[in-house]
């Protein structure tokens, strides 16, 4: 089913607000948080303009969904929430709106939920330009309608220069989850294959790169992307999926860790099957980081059954997101249980740990 | 990758592992006992864990991680110095990403952090440099610290600061300098060393030729070493075949790299603005003469330590905590009493659990079979109680 064709939303079109207020101001100011004239002029002309949508243009205090609606998607709801918070704003393949749903889409569709409905908090610093507000809020709007969800309710709110950092997203999502998935990181078996859906640690790298300090000339992008169609097609071709997580913050190293620890089993990845682009490598051999480790914002860990290895690759294979798609390794049957451990393509043998704090640049 | 692949390729490196395991093995049976060879960088100890060389190795040689992370030989009185000057009104305090985390008697940087220090990480003291021209109310500190490695672009930053006429930068300098300290572990009395991989970065400054009082009058050979894992595998083979031969020569395997002379332009850079220290303190080694550098007179105004006034107390590391065996290859990282209860990279007891060049942090995150037995180990024994 097309997610963006069917849409369980109550509409209340009699009261939906005409859209009015037009922002005059170029800077977000106190007043724009304070609840009068300011504030309405900003949601109408800002929010209201680029998320339009029917449970949205009401402006109630919550989003009303039929029950019946949401059932002929499955059988379970999903919810999730998550914070947005990166310097900088802009980077190269997106920005802290792009994050935002992305994030919240994928950590619905890793459970095997479509992605329904966002709700998007802001938190803005007195001082940010409307400029950059809209066009943080133009991408956020591009993406959900690019990934076919709707963003229902939300909040803003502007704290004092200084509060906070330019700004602040919050998103919680809605999704459904369909009768026959049923994933979870403890049903890892010996045999099992893991595999991602492409090459590993772009967005680190990238977030790291745009900050600037290093000037490396190094045109690394972030991965960046919605997961959920991508997921769909690798259950609908790999039914017994076990598990599937998006390798954030802390990298495939960190999944992989979790999944070892919950499944009580080893793991064993081989260095030279895992896919890192050698602009990374080069990246992190300077800097001294462990692409391992590095976050990911469009990048999936699966554990499939080997039966059904094949049909996952091959359906990975034939998305756009997943065309670099690679089979990294298995759960072991033997090995101490809860450990990580990589083959290396120079013949060596290495443990993958748990990271400990953030990965700290070395100083040579 | 070009210039990285060629120098991880498996088939070369077993070719190398089947020479090292003949010559080590026929060596132990003559000695009786394993060859002890002493990584002295801590980037070497980085790379033997990261491509999981340690484990490629036969029982027969056995790798000491030497005092090579200046990250891991800073003492605790020097942190809490950092702590002092950082905590201050109107500093920022600029520093390179892993000695953020070192624990002081009372605090790290990082704790400082969150306490309310302005405390920044760079990349590089010329990042520090444009940090001060930036905030030209505030006195941006540089917080100096590694061998001949990161010496010259310290160097070069005070002469830019100098050039450019800023007064509001300043360097909190905690440079060592290499040949004191591998001597200082030569004259060792608990230390057992047949040869040595040099540390490649180091001597890309210094050059070759600073390494020949450990030739001819240690008679150990040493090897300077590339970090790529076929770089290390091949000068560990050439300090074996040094041996087997019953010879002491500084060989060069990292020419691509180390020019024999160094680099005149760095050298120049170091001997313009810094001059060596009386003493230095070292983490687990104790005081080494002549082991530290400080800024000369000429640049003296651009010394922390006379704006701040530091105290630089020493300050015993806890009674638990066995770096400066680690260091001196007395006893293994997991030997500790320890390891991985209460020192651990999230709760470091001593440095050499903060960096990841640090021996106990590597054998911590990169693991090795040795520990696996060793926490098996345990496990039978808490069973058992
Ligand atoms: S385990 Fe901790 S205290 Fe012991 S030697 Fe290593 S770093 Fe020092």
């Amino acid at each position: 089913m097309n997610v963006a064709e069917k849409k369980p939303i109550e509409e209340n079109s009699a009261t939906a607000r005409i859209r009015q207020g037009k922002l005059v101001s170029n800077v977000i100011t106190l007043a724009h948080g304070g609840g009068g004239k300011a504030m309405r002029d900003l949601i109408d002309d800002v929010f209201i303009e680029a998320f339009s949508n029917p449970a949205l243009n009401t402006l109630e205090d919550q989003a009303r969904f039929s029950l019946d609606d949401l059932a002929s998607y499955g059988d379970r709801l999903a919810m999730t929430t998550d914070s947005y918070v990166i310097d900088p704003l802009f980077f190269p393949g997106g920005d802290i709106g792009k994050l935002a749903i992305c994030g919240t889409v994928n950590d619905l569709a890793v459970g095997g939920a479509t992605p329904l409905y966002l709700t998007c908090a802001m938190i803005i610093e007195e001082g940010m330009r409307v400029d950059t507000l809209r066009q943080i809020v133009s991408s956020m709007a591009v993406t959900a309608r690019a990934a076919g969800i709707h963003i229902v309710t939300g909040d803003t709110k502007v704290v004092e220069r200084g509060s906070c950092d330019k700004i602040f997203i919050n998103t919680a999502g809605i999704g459904v989850i369909h009768k026959d998935y049923q994933l979870g990181a403890h049903q890892a078996r010996p045999g099992d294959h893991i595999l991602v859906n492409g090459f590993l640690g772009d967005h680190g790298a990238a977030i790291l790169n745009a900050r600037g300090d290093m000037q490396l000339s190094c045109p690394i992008e972030s991965d960046c992307a919605p997961l959920h169609t991508l997921i769909q097609s690798l259950l609908q071709a790999a039914p017994n999926t076990r598990f599937i997580r998006d390798a954030t913050r802390g990298g495939i190293a960190s999944v992989l860790n979790e999944i070892a620890e919950t499944s009580r089993c080893a793991i064993e990845i081989h260095e030279a099957r895992t896919p890192i682009r050698t602009e990374i490598k080069g990246f992190c051999e300077i800097l001294g980081l462990d692409p391992l480790y590095l976050a990911n914002e469009g990048k999936l860990v699966a554990v499939v059954p080997e039966a059904e290895t094949a049909a996952a690759l091959a359906a990975m294979h034939a998305h756009p997101l997943g065309q670099d798609a690679a089979d990294i390794g298995s759960v072991l049957a033997e090995g101490r249980p809860g450990r990580v451990h990589m083959q290396t393509s120079f013949g060596g043998k290495r443990i993958v740990d748990m990271l400990v704090g953030e990965q700290l640049p070395r100083i040579c | 990758m070009k210039y990285v692949d060629e120098f991880r390729d498996p088939h070369k490196a077993k070719v190398l592992l089947d020479n090292i395991i003949d010559i080590a093995d026929a060596l132990a049976d003559d000695q009786q006992r394993p060859t002890y060879i002493m990584e002295v960088c801590g980037g070497h100890t980085h790379s033997i864990f990261r491509y999981g060389i340690e484990n490629m190795l036969p029982p027969s040689i056995e790798l000491i991680h030497g005092p090579g992370c200046p990250v891991c030989v800073l003492p605790r009185g020097r942190v809490d110095d950092c702590v002092a000057i950082a905590e201050q009104e109107n500093v920022i305090f600029t520093t390179f990403g892993d000695a953020i985390r070192v624990p002081g008697s009372q605090k790290s940087l990082l704790e400082a952090k969150a306490d309310g220090a302005d405390v920044r990480m760079v990349y590089s003291p010329m990042d520090a440099l444009s940090i001060a021209k930036k905030n030209p109310d505030k006195e941006v500190v540089f917080f100096g610290l590694g061998f001949e490695t990161t010496m010259p672009s310290t160097a070069l930053t005070v002469l830019q600061a100098e050039a450019d006429g800023v007064t509001n930068f300043s360097l909190f300098c905690n440079h060592i300098t290499i040949i004191p300290t591998i001597k200082a572990v030569l004259d060792s009395p608990d230390l057992q060393l047949d040869g040595f991989l040099g540390p490649g970065h180091v001597s890309m400054v210094i050059g070759n030729q600073p390494y020949g009082f450990i030739a001819e009058q240690y008679h150990r050979p040493v090897v300077v070493a590339g970090f790529e894992p076929l770089d290390i595998l091949q000068s560990l083979w050439m300090v074996l075949k040094q041996l087997q031969a019953g010879e002491a020569r500084v060989e060069n395997q990292y020419n691509r790299i180390v020019p024999e002379y160094g680099n005149r332009m760095a050298l120049e850079a170091i001997s313009k603005v810094f001059e060596l220290r009386q003493f230095f303190e070292w983490r687990g080694l104790g005081s080494i003469d002549h082991s530290g550098v400080q800024l000369n007179k000429q640049y003296s105004t651009y010394d922390a330590e006379k704006k701040f006034s530091t105290k630089t107390v020493t300050i015993a590391d806890p009674e638990s905590c066995q770096c400066g065996e680690v260091l001196k290859g007395a006893i293994k990282p997991w030997q500790c009493k320890v390891f991985g209860k209460a020192c651990t990279p999230e709760t470091p007891v001593g440095a050499l659990m903060v960096s990841s060049e640090g021996a106990c942090a590597a054998y911590y995150l990169y693991g090795g079979d040795r520990i696996d037995a060793l926490q098996v180990e345990d496990d039978i024994e808490e069973l058992r109680a």
